[in-house]
């Protein structure tokens, strides 16, 4: 059925709801562009003047010439460390390469010299993650000092620390993706292992190197003195140890050879869909600025939203007149077979069956999923609970994790509590997960978790015979408000990589359609599910 | 007498005017046949042929010059008459008596006022007799370097040395003071015996700001004779015709007159028969000297037949059958104007090194009134090294002067040509010169405004390149997976989330290379078909945009630009290559090795000869060293960019 459109664009409500999200866009593009300066001009300066080029343009000439790059947390570390470390020191993200896909991770050595803060770790793991899941060729851009030395409690000891990058690296290549190295900096101690675990490395004369330890440690170890060149710089690697394969003469040569390298991968995808040809939605993307209201505690209904996402605006839904709180039905996006859930309104036990059901239909048809969150929860109280409210949203849980398709996750919305579950948050290993700028996520509302912690406080005043006054409840509430409001943020979430990254509602479709062609590099393997509880 | 039958016609030659003289002859219902060398097999004359005969060899010698294969080509394709168009065989009298002893109707004159006119001594002994105007020179038989050095004393430097059997400049220089002339003579030797298997020469006075014009005769076989109006082919460089035109600028009605009816006297005295010309020298002061007749259709024949609306080809076909000339000396019409420039493959940048190579992109300029284009060549054919890069001819005609000018320029504009460096730029320097517009003319005219016709390359500004990298970018072929047809991967839309689009390119041209970032935005530049519209402030422009593989020809200011990737990989071998080697500069053969190993040079000194497409290259030592190793010996075939000499460079 092609969606129709119940908006009037020329509405001033419209307009109202449109100029509020154009700032909060305009708001992330300016943060995105002040990230992508990198170390900044002067340490850019200091990086180009030896001949390097900058990381961003060292992915541009990795990538064919025009290649979408799908990057993902580009805001990983905002404003977590109290000092500035843009994207986290590391670029990572999906890109064409001699028409291949893969995972580029490059380290931003204009960042405090590209080492290994708690979050370059998580996001260096988490774009290996999303290789690993989508059967993506990895390629590393090697230019880091390594571990953050004073942090290194917390990079290098735990399962999810510095040791799970080459832990990674051999896995993947054991299932048969390739991994390669570019070596264009130093590159020591635990960072040697890149490139040594690396299929193929290749190194830049003169300026790369690599060694499991730099000339002072070597010389506080043994005395012996030896410059960094010497020790491990590209002739004595590409042409005594062996260490790496190819040799190169500067960075574009060494991006050249590793395009070669790609190039002869013998690559195919192995994810099997049945795709037609690709149309545009009936209305424009920059229309979904108006869809959402300003004011967040106003509802919207949900197809607005797929009108403006999907092929044609076509959408075959199902169980239209049950659990109408839950949308779901099929689509294409970009020709690809989508099967949509959709949250409009709170979860009801019928709504959650639904949810489920739906889900086994795509999984047994091997489509993927695509969750559009906009949820407050599961519907609470009494006749809910006896309704067994419990065990319907258990069953959506367990679809949703069980679920095998590539799952794919936009926050348009709210995201709270285990209505974060039930539509595939992050622990449900959504291949990718974005917010748009307006969403929200939590364990619940700002306004719910104040008034829960007033109602508990106000008990024990009451138990204690104190008096509870408004203005202590008021005093009480607003720094949980605060809280709340701060930690719920998109931009909260996406600098500790909760989400792969807070995208402009008008590109949704576009980051889609790339996400599923990624995707399809792996096979859609069948899905078995666990016990639903009846 | 009766007229011979004449069915079917073999042209014994290739290029545009194999092409040209077939088209006349498939006009008048012949059946036309083509010959041709092992590497022209599908070359467009041949192509074009009703019939093509295969000759052998690849060199020239092997194939259009080997008379007795010619001879069987004709009897073996039933032809009845032989063509032989320009160059080649076509001044050759024993060419010409060949095919008379083969019973056969040879399209030119008789053998004898071939012979007459062949050696340029004897002809002008003959001139003098028929009181046709002479430059003094010595045409004598004595070919010593001391007759020589007394004739030029004699005749006053400077002197022009000459082919006796040449023609085209081939063999022909010019020699300024006396302790050159050994050096000289011995190189023009060289050429004229290799050009035309005759090495001897002639020397002439050295007429100082000349113009070169020439009448056009014709005669038939029942003793008539007349001029077609003359051509003026002063543009010259190094004695190449360059731009061709008829009328001559200024010539009055009674010079025209008078050197038409010596030119006629000419033809005459020497029993004349088809088509001739008879080029004179034309000084500032209106007097004008024989210098030689050219005993064929001359390559520019083109601009008489604009003006006078005759086909020359035609009227050799009709001579040879016995026919009458069909007009008299007061019919012939003389409307307008034409100019003709030759389209060369060459690179006017490197000293106009002959180019070799394959036409990637030919696009001829569009048919219109008053515009011509003869040509041998199409897309995607190669020209190679053994023959004249003449790739064709623009002719432009006008009802003045001004008007053919204007529109041979628009033909220049748009004509393109990619693949292989041409002299269209300088050939539209030329036309578009304000001396030229002028007709300020003579054969001086290329190296006074040497400068302005050959500026020195400047860098490509950076409105080239980003329009290039459009341009590049737009008809790069989309990357289309098989296991993923439609994925949104393969657009090169250069999407990033949250930030705006982004498209690095690399592009390599002319020997520079840029990194260019193409940002959406500013100027608005699409590719609508094959070419690239530009939009800057109001105002739409269009360039010929034309992509053949990994090229991306581009139009700007007039000139078509090869664009292609930069590749890093090619670059750093090249980078690693060996220093110091001295390469040849095209494909050729070793024509004298002058050095041996071990031997010291100085800077400068020649130590190889190569000769190509019939002129000799230098190769010279780039700074003064010692001789390490020579890769080549004298005779042997080598092909461009191979390593000829290494040289040790002495430090410091």
């Amino acid at each position: 059925m092609i969606l129709k459109s119940q908006l009037n664009p020329r509405a001033p409500e419209f307009a109202l709801n449109s100029a509020a999200m154009l700032e909060q866009v305009q708001g992330l593009r300016d943060l995105l562009a002040s990230v992508h300066q990198g170390g900044g001009p002067k340490a850019q300066e200091r990086h180009t003047s030896r001949g390097k080029l900058l990381p961003r343009d060292r992915i541009d000439r990795l990538l064919d010439p025009g290649s979408p790059f799908l990057e993902i947390g580009q805001l990983a570390a905002h404003e977590v460390y109290g000092e500035d470390v843009p994207a986290a020191g590391v670029i990572a993200g999906i890109g064409c390469i001699e028409g291949v896909e893969c995972m580029i991770v490059a380290n931003d050595a204009t960042v405090k010299g590209g080492s290994y803060y708690p979050l370059t770790v998580k996001k260096h793991l988490r774009a290996q993650t999303i290789a690993q899941q989508n059967r993506l060729p990895c390629v590393y851009l090697v230019d880091s000092g390594g571990a953050n030395l004073p942090r290194q409690d917390e990079v290098f000891p735990d399962r999810e620390h510095f040791g799970r990058i080459f832990f990674n690296q051999a896995t993947m290549s054991a299932q048969g993706i390739p991994q390669i190295a570019v070596v264009m900096g130093s590159c020591t101690a635990g960072g040697a292992y890149v490139p040594a675990m690396a299929d193929e490395a290749i190194m830049v004369r003169q300026q790369a190197t690599i060694f499991l330890a730099g000339p002072p440690l070597v010389k506080a170890a043994t005395g012996e003195v030896v410059s960094a060149e010497d020790l491990g710089g590209a002739d004595v690697h590409c042409k005594v140890s062996g260490v790496a394969d190819h040799y190169a003469d500067n960075d574009e040569h060494a991006l050249a050879i590793a395009r070669r390298c790609v190039a002869n991968l013998n690559w195919r995808k192995l994810g099997q869909l049945q795709v037609r040809t690709p149309i545009a939605p009936l209305y424009a993307a920059d229309e979904l600025y108006g869809v959402v209201p300003a004011d967040a505690k106003q509802p919207f209904d949900v197809r607005e939203v797929i009108a403006r996402l999907v092929d044609g605006s076509l959408f075959d839904e199902f169980k239209a007149l049950f659990g109408t709180t839950l949308v779901c039905g099929f689509a294409h996006l970009h020709g690809y077979p989508v099967a949509i859930l959709a949250n409009n309104g709170i979860l009801f036990a019928e709504a959650a069956q639904k949810g489920a059901h739906f889900i086994e239909l795509a999984c047994q048809r091997g489509i993927p999923l695509l969750f559009l969150q906009n949820i407050t929860g599961f519907m609470v109280g009494q006749k809910y609970e006896a309704g067994g409210i419990a065990k319907h949203g258990a069953k959506l849980v367990t679809a949703v994790a069980c679920a095998q398709v590539p799952k794919f996750t936009v926050i348009i919305g709210g995201s709270f509590g285990a209505g974060n579950y039930g539509m595939c948050g992050r622990a449900y290993d959504p291949r990718f997960l974005w917010m748009w700028p307006n969403a929200r996520i939590g364990v619940m509302g700002a306004e719910q978790a104040a008034g829960v912690l007033a109602q508990v406080k106000r008990e024990q005043s009451e138990r204690s015979g104190q008096v509870f006054s408004p203005q202590d409840e008021a005093q009480l509430k607003q720094p949980i408000l605060d809280q709340y409001e701060h930690q719920g943020h998109p931009y909260y979430s996406s600098a500790r990589l909760w989400d792969d990254g807070v995208i402009d509602p008008a590109q949704t479709r576009e980051i889609l359609g790339l996400a599923l062609s990624a995707a399809l590099n792996a096979p859609i393997e069948p899905s078995r599910f666990g016990i639903f509880r009846m | 007498m009766s007229r011979p039958l004449l069915t079917t016609l073999l042209v014994a030659n290739r290029g545009e005017i194999a092409c040209r003289v077939m088209r006349t002859a498939k006009a008048m219902g012949l059946t036309t046949v083509a010959v041709h060398s092992a590497i022209d097999r599908d070359a467009r004359h041949s192509r074009e042929a009703d019939i093509r005969v295969d000759l052998g060899g690849a060199k020239a010698a092997e194939s259009y010059l080997d008379i007795p294969r010619l001879i069987a080509a004709a009897k073996a394709s039933g032809a009845q008459a032989i063509h032989p168009g320009y160059g080649f065989l076509s001044e050759n009298a024993g060419f010409a008596r060949a095919i008379e002893e083969a019973g056969l109707i040879f399209l030119g004159p008789p053998a004898s006022a071939i012979d007459a006119m062949g050696s340029k001594s004897a002809a002008k002994a003959l001139m003098e007799v028929a009181g046709v105007p002479l430059v003094p020179g010595y045409h004598g038989e004595a070919q010593d370097l001391e007759t020589f050095r007394a004739a030029a004393q004699r005749i006053g430097y400077p002197v022009l040395l000459k082919a006796t059997a040449g023609g085209g400049g081939k063999g022909m220089k010019v020699v300024e003071q006396e302790s050159q002339l050994g050096e000289a003579l011995a190189s023009a030797q060289r050429e004229a015996l290799s050009s035309f298997g005759d090495a001897r020469m002639l020397v002439e006075k050295y007429v100082l700001k000349p113009r070169h014009v020439e009448i056009q005769v014709f005669a038939d076989q029942h003793g008539n004779c007349l001029y077609l109006n003359e051509r003026d082919c002063s543009i010259q460089r190094r004695h190449q015709k360059v731009v061709e035109e008829a009328p001559a600028p200024g010539l009055s009605p009674a010079q025209r007159q008078a050197m038409g009816e010596a030119a006629v006297r000419a033809a005459q005295a020497i029993g004349y028969v088809g088509a001739g010309t008879v080029e004179f020298l034309l000084d500032a002061r209106g007097e004008f000297f024989f210098m030689e007749m050219n005993t064929r259709l001359q390559v520019e024949h083109p601009v008489t037949e604009a003006i006078t609306g005759l086909d020359l080809v035609a009227w050799q076909i009709r001579v040879a059958c016995g026919e009458a000339l069909p007009l008299t000396q007061d019919q012939v019409p003389l409307h307008g104007h034409a100019i003709e420039v030759r389209l060369y493959a060459e690179d006017p940048a490197n000293d106009f090194l002959p180019a070799t190579g394959h036409l990637a992109l030919y696009r001829e300029s569009a048919p219109g009134e008053g515009r011509r284009v003869d040509s041998g060549v199409c897309e995607g054919d190669s020209i190679s090294p053994f023959y004249d890069p003449m790739l064709g001819k623009l002719i432009a005609w006008g009802e003045n002067r001004e008007q053919a000018r204007l529109r041979l320029l628009a033909m220049l504009d748009s004509f393109a040509i990619g693949g292989l460096k041409t002299n269209i730029a300088f050939l539209r320097r030329i036309l578009a010169h304000r001396a030229f517009a002028e007709a300020e003319l003579d054969t001086g005219f290329i190296p006074r405004y040497q400068d302005q016709l050959l500026p020195a390359p400047v860098a490509l500004p950076t409105a080239f390149w980003q329009a290039a990298g459009q341009a590049f970018q737009q008809s790069r072929p989309a990357c289309v997976r098989a296991d993923d047809r439609h994925s949104p991967w393969a657009a090169a839309t250069g999407f990033r989330p949250g930030v705006p689009a982004q498209t690095a390119l690399h592009l390599r041209c002319n020997g520079e290379d840029r990194a260019l970032s193409l940002n959406p935005g500013s100027v608005s530049a699409r590719m609508d078909g094959e070419h690239l519209v530009i939009e800057h402030e109001g105002v739409r422009r269009r360039h010929l945009a034309v992509r053949r593989g990994q090229t991306l020809y581009l139009e700007w200011d007039g000139e078509l630009h090869g664009v292609s990737a930069f590749d890093p990989i090619a670059e750093a071998d090249a980078g690693h290559a060996h220093q110091g080697g001295m390469s040849a500069p095209m494909n050729g053969s070793i024509v004298r090795v002058l050095v041996e190993v071990g031997q010291a040079v100085e800077a400068g000194t020649q130590l190889v000869v190569l000769e190509a497409m019939k002129m000799e290259h230098s190769i010279r030592a780039p700074q003064a060293g010692t001789i390490k190793a020579l890769y080549c010996q004298e005779g042997e075939m080598v092909s461009e960019g191979a390593a000829l000499v290494e040289l040790e460079v002495q430090e410091g």
